[in-house]
């Protein structure tokens, strides 16, 4: 699933200003594949994301139901910003959220959660 | 790494609902709570039988229910009883046993935990047994399973049927331990930074990955538990340290005075319900 140059690009040029870092990829479109691979890695990972156990996603098995299901992120999260501050620390939305704040105590590092995004934005 | 483990609200925030949110531990007395608590769930899960909260996850899912039915024709945990009884029968060194320290009745499941005023500390039923066996010069047992588990089985199999009353004297003591506890239920810890009640309050009835979660109600009546898991018996402790590592916190140690306070305030939300230990879980 490729995104649109255009799409890729603003996407990386948020997450250089997220992490910091200065990402650029000869191939924007490559890179962007492999970002999303790693993505649906870490979500799905047990010692990671662990997304499944709360999220019905993709095709992922026997997911939980404590969490909505991830599904049409674009649409619902037009802003990847926002989905971005849902992963990195869900408790600034909702303080009384059961969702782990994976940015904030460190669960997953920056670029880890940059490529869920990435992968999310393809659900 | 200190950031990991931390992340402890001071006063806890009780967010399992409307009801229970934003207030501090000692804002509402034992019994009130237990009425909140009972309320909650029962609202929750119209139709079960409040005794029915004491098979845990069972108790809300016929097709796990039937399964575990099937499993409990045939308890697993069969021979630990047996062994249990071998070890309340067995004279210590000095010619006394366990029977000298209980009264001579192995049905000792709805004396514990207790407020022990002059020591003032919660004693569970663990504590006591390796009490006994150290003020008879025997050596104490490990706490989170094998032959304390054994023991606590077949004095909790004598005792199936007793209801659980846990009560809370009118004790500054008694009420610190018991809103100790109640506070550890409710405070978010690890680096998943999850409460006890985020999962078996919130939580409870729906699924972690495959796993259905109980309420928190009933809870504590089936100890010692037969996990499939573990393929053997395992203590109350045992399984609050393996639900401390589940969101990446430290674990305590068994018997711990966090944990006393901890099974005092748990076991006191089970009010009402009888004790039917040993249970076997998947
Ligand atoms: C232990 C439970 C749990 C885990 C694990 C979890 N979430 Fe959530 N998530 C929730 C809950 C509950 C909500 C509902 C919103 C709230 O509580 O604030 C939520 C909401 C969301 C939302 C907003 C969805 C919407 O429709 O509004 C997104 C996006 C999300 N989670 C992504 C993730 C990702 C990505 C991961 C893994 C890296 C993850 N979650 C792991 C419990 C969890
Ligand atoms: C991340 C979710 C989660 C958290 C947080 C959690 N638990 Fe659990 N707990 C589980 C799961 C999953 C099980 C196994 C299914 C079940 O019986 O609920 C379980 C089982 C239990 C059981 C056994 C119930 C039975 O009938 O056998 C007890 C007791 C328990 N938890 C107590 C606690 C306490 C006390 C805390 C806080 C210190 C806690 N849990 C925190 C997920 C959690």
């Amino acid at each position: 699933m490729r995104k649109t140059a255009k799409l890729a690009t603003t996407a990386l040029s948020l997450a250089a200003l997220f992490t910091g870092a200065s990402m650029a990829p000869s191939v924007a479109g490559a890179a962007d594949d492999a970002s999303i691979k790693m993505g649906k890695e870490v979500a799905y990972d047990r010692k990671k994301g662990n997304c499944l156990a709360c999220h019905m996603m993709d095709d992922g098995a026997s997911p939980g139901d404590i969490g909505p299901p991830l599904i049409a992120m674009k649409a619902r999260f037009p802003d990847r910003a926002k989905l971005r501050a849902q992963v990195w620390n869900a408790m600034d939305n909702n303080p009384g959220t059961r969702m782990p704040a994976f940015g904030k105590y460190q669960a997953l590092s920056e670029a880890e959660i940059d490529a869920i995004v990435d992968y999310l934005y393809t659900l | 790494m200190k950031l990991n483990i931390l992340t402890l609200v001071a006063v806890c925030a009780l967010a399992a609902s409307a009801a229970m949110a934003d207030k501090k531990a000692t804002d509402t007395s034992p019994a009130e709570d237990l009425k909140v608590y009972r309320d909650y769930f029962q609202k929750r899960f119209p139709g079960i039988a409040i005794n029915e909260f004491g098979n845990g996850s069972y108790a809300l899912d016929a097709v796990a229910r039937d399964n575990w039915l099937a499993i409990e024709e045939f308890p697993p945990y069969e021979p630990m009883i047996d062994a249990g009884e071998s070890i309340w029968n067995k004279p210590f060194a000095n010619g006394k046993s366990f029977a000298t320290c209980f009264s001579d009745d192995p049905a000792q499941r709805q004396n514990f935990p207790y407020w022990d005023a002059k020591r003032k500390m919660v004693v569970t039923m663990e504590l006591a047994i390796n009490e006994c066996l150290e003020s008879n010069g025997e050596k104490p047992m490990g706490y989170n399973k094998g032959k304390i588990a054994d023991l606590a089985a077949y004095m909790a199999y004598q005792s199936r049927g007793q209801k659980i009353n846990v009560e809370v004297p009118d004790d500054a003591g008694a009420l610190k331990a018991y809103n100790d506890g109640k506070s550890y239920y409710f405070t978010r810890r690890g680096q998943l930074n999850f409460s006890c009640a985020h999962c078996h309050m919130e939580s409870a009835g729906m699924h972690i990955r495959s796993e259905l979660l109980s309420p928190a109600i009933g809870q504590a009546s089936g100890w010692p538990v037969y996990r499939a898991k573990w393929g053997e018996l395992g203590t109350l402790h045992r399984r609050f340290g393996g639900c401390n590592e589940q969101v990446r916190a430290k674990k305590l140690k068994p018997q711990s005075e966090e944990y006393r306070n901890l099974e005092y305030f748990l076991t006191h939300m089970s009010n009402g319900i009888e004790y039917n230990g040993p249970s076997a879980r998947k």
